[in-house]
């Protein structure tokens, strides 16, 4: 790890004033960054604490029925907060399923968000990678590609977001709050992973000293609390990030779908939705038929960036399995195994 | 550049001074405090060796910053018996074969504190090994881990029934 200098912000705009420093990085349950600066990924010349930042630990329900979730909240926390869980059931199965509880503990809501790609090659200092060195070019294409992108990539970069967290969040249209040097300014979540094109990487981009402050979710995302699920299909049974998961969310009336939300994970630089798939389930009444239509038309223009087009057929299967739990109800308990493909519908142990 | 923190670790108070900004807790309570209960494994948040109790949470001392937790009560695998009395956790990891070669054993001790406090996985096996899952164990004791976290946590039950 390379030496740095630490300061720890009393005021919002304290950190912003440090965080546009050149080389300063943000620093919030430091689960994430440590690990960067440890294998020589990151290497911030100073890092801004901003854990004990007032007011940004807090999960509100506004005026309007939006959730409003403070920066600083950690991820067990959310999880946990029985008010949020039975609102969006979908995103505290996806919050539960990553990590560990340890990791969980520490981690905040903006951390998990701004987490980078675990591209192994990014993880390598010594890899070519146009992530961490615009220009330097992409060791992932033509080598270890199992976990890397089938949807939404590039010759200039092929990774895909780990995050667990952003895959119902994107679903559900939540928006970032940012505050910087030039104010605030708000930013669909969906928007604010970009996707590679031609010649850039894609990621996420902030403004020197810019950092975020809450995640909102409008009204609507608690309509989907009774038919919301999220899958996430790993190497092991637990503590793994995911190979492909999807978050599905129905709105059932009268037997048919009112509304219907579902993103992937795993697959692409972004939790990945297509409206084609939303509009083709509204109207239908649930089944597998109609959820094997959603579930192809979420893939459609998937391509493997290498050894990995079985994730094409994997994301159609975990889109119709996800589906098809959502159909079935939010279990009125979290499944003891969290978005596991070994939990059955009913809930009851399948590891014993 | 001296930095100097303070940490209250297991009832004890400890003022330390750092070279630098980049010691983790667990590099500060092995090699500044002394407390070489707490291990280190992978050192990037993998195999939960080093976990410890931060105000009572359990957290993966390889990635918290020193600095970060200034102030912070923290409880590490020495502070749980009171002088030859062991704690429940403790006497049921012995008591149900919890460990072989013993170096995951203070982590897994700490989790499972850690988990029992959360209150979150009742009797149920599943879920104890969904909470335990953030401590690898490389002998594989999982089976007496799971049995000793039951048995810690009917422990406990019938000390506070006893007590109160
Ligand atoms: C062993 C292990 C397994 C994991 N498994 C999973 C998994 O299965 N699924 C999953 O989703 N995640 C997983 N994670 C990732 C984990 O979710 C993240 O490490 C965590 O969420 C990061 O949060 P943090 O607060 O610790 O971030 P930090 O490490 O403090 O920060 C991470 C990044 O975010 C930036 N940042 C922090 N706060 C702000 C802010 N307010 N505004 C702008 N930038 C900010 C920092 O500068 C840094 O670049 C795993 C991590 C570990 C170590
Ligand atoms: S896939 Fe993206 S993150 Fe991985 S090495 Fe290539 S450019 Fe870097
Ligand atoms: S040493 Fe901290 S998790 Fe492995
Ligand atoms: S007892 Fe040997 S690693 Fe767990």
């Amino acid at each position: 790890m390379n030496l740095f200098d630490y300061i720890r912000p009393a005021t919002l705009p304290e950190a912003i004033a440090a965080g546009a420093r050149p080389g300063a990085s943000y620093l919030a349950g430091g689960t994430a960054l440590l690990d960067l600066m440890k294998i020589g990924v990151a290497h911030p010349g100073q890092v801004v604490d901003i854990s004990r930042l007032p007011g940004l630990d807090r999960i509100e329900r506004l005026d309007d029925g939006a959730i409003r979730i403070g920066a600083l909240v950690r991820n067990a926390d959310l999880a946990r907060d029985p008010g949020f869980a039975a609102a969006c059931p979908a995103v505290a199965e996806a919050l539960l399923s990553g990590a560990s509880a340890q990791v969980r503990n520490a981690a905040t809501l903006a951390g998990n968000l701004m987490q980078h790609t675990r591209c192994a090659y990014f993880q390598d200092p010594h890899s070519a990678c146009n992530r961490r060195n615009a220009g330097a070019g992409c060791d992932a294409i033509g080598g270890e590609t199992r976990g890397h992108a089938v949807l939404g990539w590039s010759d200039a970069c092929i990774a895909t977001h780990p995050s667990d967290f952003a895959v119902p969040l994107v679903a559900l249209d939540a928006v970032v709050e940012i505050a910087g040097p030039d104010g605030p300014r708000d930013m669909p979540l969906a928007d604010f992973y970009a996707l590679p094109d031609a010649t850039t990487p894609g990621g996420v981009t902030l403004a020197p000293g810019e950092l975020i402050t809450a995640l909102r979710l409008p009204p609507e995302a608690a309509g989907f609390a009774a038919n919301a699920r999220y899958v996430k299909l790993r190497e092991r049974t637990s503590f793994a990030f995911a190979l492909v998961s999807a978050a599905a969310m129905l709105r059932i009336e009268d037997d048919r779908i009112a509304a219907a939300r579902v993103a992937l994970g795993g697959v692409a630089a972004r939790p990945w939705r297509s409206s084609a798939a939303e509009a083709a389930l509204i109207g239908a009444t649930p089944g597998t038929d109609i959820f094997e239509t959603a579930a192809d038309l979420m893939v459609k223009g998937a391509a493997a960036s290498g050894d990995n087009g079985f994730k094409i057929a994997l994301a159609r299967r975990i889109t119709t399995r996800a589906l098809t739990l959502a159909a079935a109800g939010t279990p009125a308990r979290m499944p003891a195994l969290p978005a596991s493909v070994f939990a059955p519908v009913t809930g009851t142990a399948s590891h014993a | 550049m001296t930095l100097s923190i303070t940490l209250v670790v297991n009832g004890d108070r400890h003022d330390v001074s750092l070279q630098d900004a980049r010691p983790t807790l667990l590099d500060v309570l092995r090699d500044r405090i002394g407390l070489t209960g707490t291990k280190k494994g992978c050192d990037r948040g993998q195999c939960g060796a080093c976990t410890v109790l931060v105000d009572g949470r359990r957290v993966n001392a390889c990635l918290s910053l020193a600095l970060t937790v200034d102030g912070a009560d923290i409880t590490t695998i020495e502070g749980l018996a009171t002088g030859d009395d062991l704690h429940p956790v403790q006497s049921a990891f012995v008591a149900c074969d919890g460990f072989q070669c013993g170096y995951c054993t203070p982590g897994q001790i700490m989790s499972a504190v850690g988990l029992i406090a959360e209150g979150d996985a009742g009797t149920d096996p599943e879920r104890i090994r969904e909470g335990m899952s953030g401590n690898i164990c490389r002998c594989a004791a999982y089976p007496g881990i799971t049995a000793a976290v039951l048995d810690a946590q009917a422990r406990l039950a019938d000390s506070e029934r006893t007590n109160g």
